[in-house]
């Protein structure tokens, strides 16, 4: 899957990664796919749980990479 | 009751302040219970006494025998010590263990440093509210499994686990439990089953430097360290007696008030729990009925959880956040992350005993405004 935007949070500590995902993601337009590199242990499960909470789709993850689809 | 809790002070699952009863109790025993339990003459006789007194009132609150009972130094060296113990006395049957993700750092560690490559140990996960599932805990006991263990209830999100379900399976598959019960005790029943359990008086308003392991008669708990003729083969070194003493009187002084002090400690906790619930972004954790009843956690969204409790340490208030006891304050809370929760801005209030209602209330209005302060400083306001 190619995204439409990357999104680097490397090295970036929780919940900096979350708050750029979130101010970046209106960059996309609905049903487009933001690529956000972070690699804070805790992205993990923030970026899922922000995902519940925004309504916008986990598609995929892999070592220090989310692909979200934003759905609103 | 006594004292009331200094004003602020939200955070009784780290720990209470000394019970009025543990303090006079602690002040006497100093001066009846000085001398060496283990001798002959009258004041080692008296300090005996005082000492197989408060087990015996601890032993009746756990719903066991006395000579099950003995007294580490703290909560984590009695989880240490019980998971030693059987690892040692079950190492004919196997090295597996059988835990829940969302244990104490104290178990986890313990479970980690058992001897031998094959010591391998299941961590059954739990559903989004912190909860076991005890078909899927029961599903992962082999027939090389020595040992399992179980919280009483979380330490971080306050869910109460099904530990009376967990350990009639257990005890079908003759797998023995250890129950951590260091958040439960002095609230309510100790849930029957157990093989071993552990507790940590200052939770309940006793003494620090007095933890509980108990072990059940017939379970093949062995010494993990060197022979010691002292803490009733369990615990090596001279007896704190004072501090046993005073432990046992704060444990039947809140056991005593807990019917009545646990039900306005959940009314506050309601009320809590649901001013929460009204700060935008935020998301409450852990079980809505199987909970305890004192205790609130909730994670908010773009917030650095440790700014979060700066913000409320200047406003007056003192509680803790996620993560707690572990070695690495750059890992997010393994509580959190077992239950796919939000792991950002994590709070966790919980109520001593005696808490004036006055500062729930006080905390309600200041959280809003140190929540949207930190967001600021983070430039996520309005995200």
């Amino acid at each position: 899957m190619t995204a439409d935007l990357v999104v680097d949070a490397t090295g970036q500590r929780c919940p900096l990664p979350i708050i750029e995902l979130a101010r970046r993601i209106g960059e996309v337009p609905v049903g487009g796919v933001v690529h956000l590199l972070a690699d804070d242990p805790a992205a993990g499960p923030d970026v899922a749980a922000w995902c519940r909470m925004r309504g916008h789709e986990l598609l995929e993850v892999h070592g220090g990479g989310y692909l979200v689809r934003r759905s609103a | 009751m006594g004292d009331t809790p200094p004003p602020g002070y939200l955070d009784a699952a780290s720990t209470e302040p000394l019970h009025p009863a543990a303090r006079d109790a602690l002040e006497a025993a100093y001066r009846a219970g000085w001398a060496d339990p283990a001798r002959l003459y009258g004041a080692g006789r008296r300090a005996r006494l005082l000492l197989d007194t408060a087990r015996e009132s601890v032993a009746a609150q756990l719903g066991c025998r006395p000579d099950e009972v003995a007294f580490p130094a703290s909560g984590t060296q009695a989880a240490h010590l019980a998971v030693a113990g059987l690892a040692e006395g079950r190492r004919r049957t196997g090295r597996h263990a059988v835990t829940s993700a969302v244990e104490h750092s104290a178990v986890l560690h313990a479970l980690r440093r058992r001897p031998g490559d094959d010591a391998a140990t299941t961590e059954v996960g739990v559903d989004a509210r912190g909860r076991v599932d005890p078909d899927a805990f029961a599903g992962a006991l082999r027939p090389d499994t020595a040992l399992a263990c179980l919280q009483g209830a979380n330490h971080e999100v306050g869910t109460v686990q099904p530990v009376a379900e967990v350990a009639e399976r257990c005890a079908a598959a003759g797998v023995p439990l250890i129950v951590d019960a260091a958040q439960s005790v002095g609230r309510g029943p100790v849930p029957p089953g157990w093989a071993a359990l552990v507790a940590s008086a200052h939770k309940w308003g006793g003494p620090p430097g007095v933890g509980v392991l108990a072990v059940r008669g017939g379970v093949r708990w062995r010494n993990p360290g060197p022979d010691d003729e002292r803490g009733y083969g369990r615990v090596p070194g001279f007896e704190n007696v004072p501090g046993v003493v005073a432990a046992a009187a704060a444990l039947e002084a809140v056991v005593a008030a807990a019917a009545a002090e646990e039900v306005r400690l959940a009314g506050l906790a309601d009320r809590l729990r649901a001013g929460v619930a009204t700060v935008p972004d935020v998301v409450l954790l852990g079980h809505p009925e199987h909970r305890l009843g004192h205790l609130v956690a909730f994670s908010c969204l773009y917030v650095d959880g440790e700014a979060l409790l700066l913000e409320l340490d200047r406003a007056g208030f003192a509680v803790s956040s996620g993560s707690s006891c572990t070695a690495s304050a750059l890992e997010p809370s393994h509580v959190l992350v077992a239950m796919g929760a939000l792991t950002q801005g994590n709070v966790r209030v919980s109520l001593p005993r005696g808490v004036d209602p006055a500062d729930v209330d006080r905390f309600l209005a200041v959280l809003p405004e140190a929540v949207r302060a930190v967001r600021e400083q983070l430039g996520a306001s309005g995200l």
